[in-house]
């Protein structure tokens, strides 16, 4: 009988803590395929922020390390730094780094710095009970913005990869989803290529992924995916922002 | 082989010695009076096998060091005042992470951007709140520029030994001085660190540096073993220095900056007929509680200086259980006190004690 699904080698074989319709899991479950794919579990770090995937450390079979909140970036940069032929790569939320993290996230760009960040955009502080993140979109409403978000008091949602894109340190910027099988592919896709990018020390690269939060936006899983392709995504467009390797790929 | 004596600058025999150590990475942001640290890191890392990266803050500076400690390498960071209080939350986390590393702060005056002159109004966030939570680190206070050497490469050493955030708490003048050094003998076997989180190879299982602990009794187990562990070094790290102490009737204590003028007011004094000593803190946590403890039999009186208005004149009367009258006097903004002050000062106690 052959196996058609199975967990991925680099995935702990536990249950985590994350809401039934969180794609919190989804996402592990792609970074971990392309770990075993590569055949770099034994050779990467992986650094966990402080939102709900603070304890991520406990899924990925990788070593890890938990950073303070929003300095994941400035932690990874000290590890491969220190070992420049690992793989490291980080995990954070909107709030970790669009918000208290900015400056970390935009001078780990600059620097070029070969990592990988994997940036959950779910539009809100999901650990915290459902915050306005600099991600909120305007009229959305919050624990923080109850009346829905005000642009002319709260200010406009930030745009990482659209920011990201400019940097000249960045090889890859790209907008992605996983609210469908199709958007998922196309996800996984774009975590290879980062990875790739990071093998080939071709500099910094960020791989945004368009999340949902089921439980602080107060919608069903299904609910919640449809927001998702119905506000959000008009938003934050999907695709890819910036790609160094895209050219020498036209040319293959 | 006899070791060279060179003229250095504090600053620079510290940034020397720790490469010495094994120091692999330096990361730091500038500000005055550390500046020649990273200067001399930034000329001498890349040459000699090591990393030198500027920050785009203290912030990022310290996380650096997280990462690199947890990659299990050698690590530094330099700053002054305000940058140390910027770098509060990250020590915090490297000490709660059990990870060894080396900051080192320049001080200057404060409190807020306060001026670049030399202080040591930064003793109570070193020794006692150098970030939340219930931890501490290793605090060396050099007083020469040998020891700017002696003592960073110590505290890479201590640092390894229990895997404790270690500070050199220097200031703007021993930064800035120029005197002669001679290198300390190193040794070149860096300790094994299986704990490192540098990729497990498929030989082991995975490594965790972590700091969250949800659950009240695996937090409190923490931090417990953690308190044993600061136990063994109250026990074996005290250091200080005794000068003159034997039958002093006032023990002069400061360290640092202020020691060396302690020092020479205390030479001043004995020629006035004064009996006075001088006791400095070589390690200020742990503090030299045994050793303010030798002086209690005899010692009529102590007086702390400082380069502050009054902040390790707290643990000096701890360490003596108030068994014995401490006095105070300090500077502060930047100014130093001269030895006349305080022979003044001594001459003052002295004249009460008769
Ligand atoms: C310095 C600091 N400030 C605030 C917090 C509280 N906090 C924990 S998680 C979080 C927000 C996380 O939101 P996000 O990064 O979007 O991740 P999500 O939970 O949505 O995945 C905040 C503000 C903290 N732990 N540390
Ligand atoms: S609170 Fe939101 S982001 Fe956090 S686990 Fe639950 S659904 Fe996921
Ligand atoms: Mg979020």
């Amino acid at each position: 009988m052959s196996v058609v699904f199975r967990k991925p080698d680099s995935m702990a074989d536990v249950n985590t803590h994350y809401c039934p319709g969180c794609t919190h899991g989804i996402v592990h479950r792609l970074i971990c395929e392309i770990i075993d794919e590569m055949g770099i579990e034994g050779d990467t770090i992986g650094i966990c922020p402080v939102g709900c995937s603070v304890m991520a450390y406990d899924y990925f079979n990788c070593d890890m390390i938990e950073a303070p909140h929003g300095r994941a970036p400035a932690v990874a940069t000290g590890v491969k730094r220190s070992l420049p032929d690992k793989f490291v790569f980080t995990y954070q939320g909107d709030g970790d780094l669009a918000a208290i993290g900015t400056a970390e996230t935009i001078h780990a760009a600059a620097r070029g710095e070969n990592i990988t960040i994997i940036f959950i955009n779910n539009t809100t502080y999901g650990m915290t009970g459902g915050q306005m993140a600099p991600t909120t979109l305007p009229g959305q409403v919050t624990q923080t913005t109850p009346y829905g978000r005000d642009v002319e008091k709260a200010g406009y949602p930030v745009k990482m990869c659209e920011i990201l894109a400019q940097v000249d340190g960045t090889a890859l910027a790209q907008r992605v989803s996983v609210d469908s099988p199709k958007e998922v592919q196309i996800a996984k896709k774009a975590i290879r290529k980062a990875f790739q990018i990071q093998r080939d020390k071709k500099g910094f690269s960020i791989v945004e992924v368009l999340s949902t939060c089921p439980t602080n936006w107060g919608m069903s899983p299904v609910e919640s995916l449809e927001r998702l392709r119905k506000e959000c995504i008009p938003y934050f467009p999907l695709g890819v922002y910036k790609d160094i390797t895209a050219k020498e790929n036209s040319n293959d | 082989m006899t070791a060279e004596r060179v003229l250095m600058k504090g600053n620079e025999a510290l940034a020397e010695a720790a490469i010495r150590a094994g120091c692999k990475c330096y990361f730091g942001y500038p500000i005055t009076p550390q500046t020649e640290i990273a200067a001399f890191m930034a000329k001498n890392m890349p040459k000699r096998g090591g990393t030198f990266l500027q920050a785009e803050s203290e912030i990022a500076a310290i996380n650096m060091v997280l990462g690199a400690a947890s990659a299990g390498v050698r690590v530094m960071t330099s700053s002054s005042s305000p940058g140390i209080s910027l770098k509060s939350e990250g020590i915090s986390y490297i000490a709660a992470s059990d990870l060894p590393c080396v900051i080192i702060n320049v001080q200057r005056g404060g409190p807020g951007l306060g001026g670049i002159q030399p202080a040591q109004s930064d003793y109570w966030q070193a020794v006692k709140s150098g970030g939340h939570g219930d931890f501490h680190i290793l605090v060396f206070a050099p007083n020469s520029v040998q020891e700017m050497a002696d003592m960073v490469v110590k505290a890479f050493e201590k640092a390894d030994q229990y895997r404790i955030p270690a500070m050199i708490l220097s200031d703007g003048m021993l930064g800035q001085m120029m005197e002669p050094v001679v290198f300390p003998e190193i040794s070149d076997k860096m300790p094994e660190k299986p704990w490192a989180t540098n990729g497990h190879g498929n030989k082991r299982k995975h490594n965790i540096i972590n700091t969250l602990f949800l659950q009240p009794d695996e937090l409190e187990a923490s931090v417990n073993a953690r308190s044993k562990k600061y136990e063994t070094i109250v026990e074996n790290e005290q250091d200080a220095e005794f000068y003159l102490t034997d039958d002093a009737d006032i023990v002069v204590t400061g360290y640092g900056a202020a020691s060396r003028i302690c020092r020479e007011a205390v030479d001043e004094a004995r020629k006035n007929g004064i009996k006075a000593g001088l006791l400095r803190p070589k390690v200020l946590w742990p503090f030299p509680v045994k050793d303010y403890q030798k002086i209690v039999p005899t010692a009529k009186s102590i007086l702390c200086v400082e380069l502050s208005t009054g902040q390790m004149i707290d643990d000096v009367k701890l360490a003596v259980n108030c068994s014995v009258p401490v006095e105070f006097y300090g500077r502060t903004g930047g100014n130093l006190p001269s030895a006349e002050e305080i022979i003044k000062k001594l001459a003052e106690i002295n004249d009460s004690l008769s």
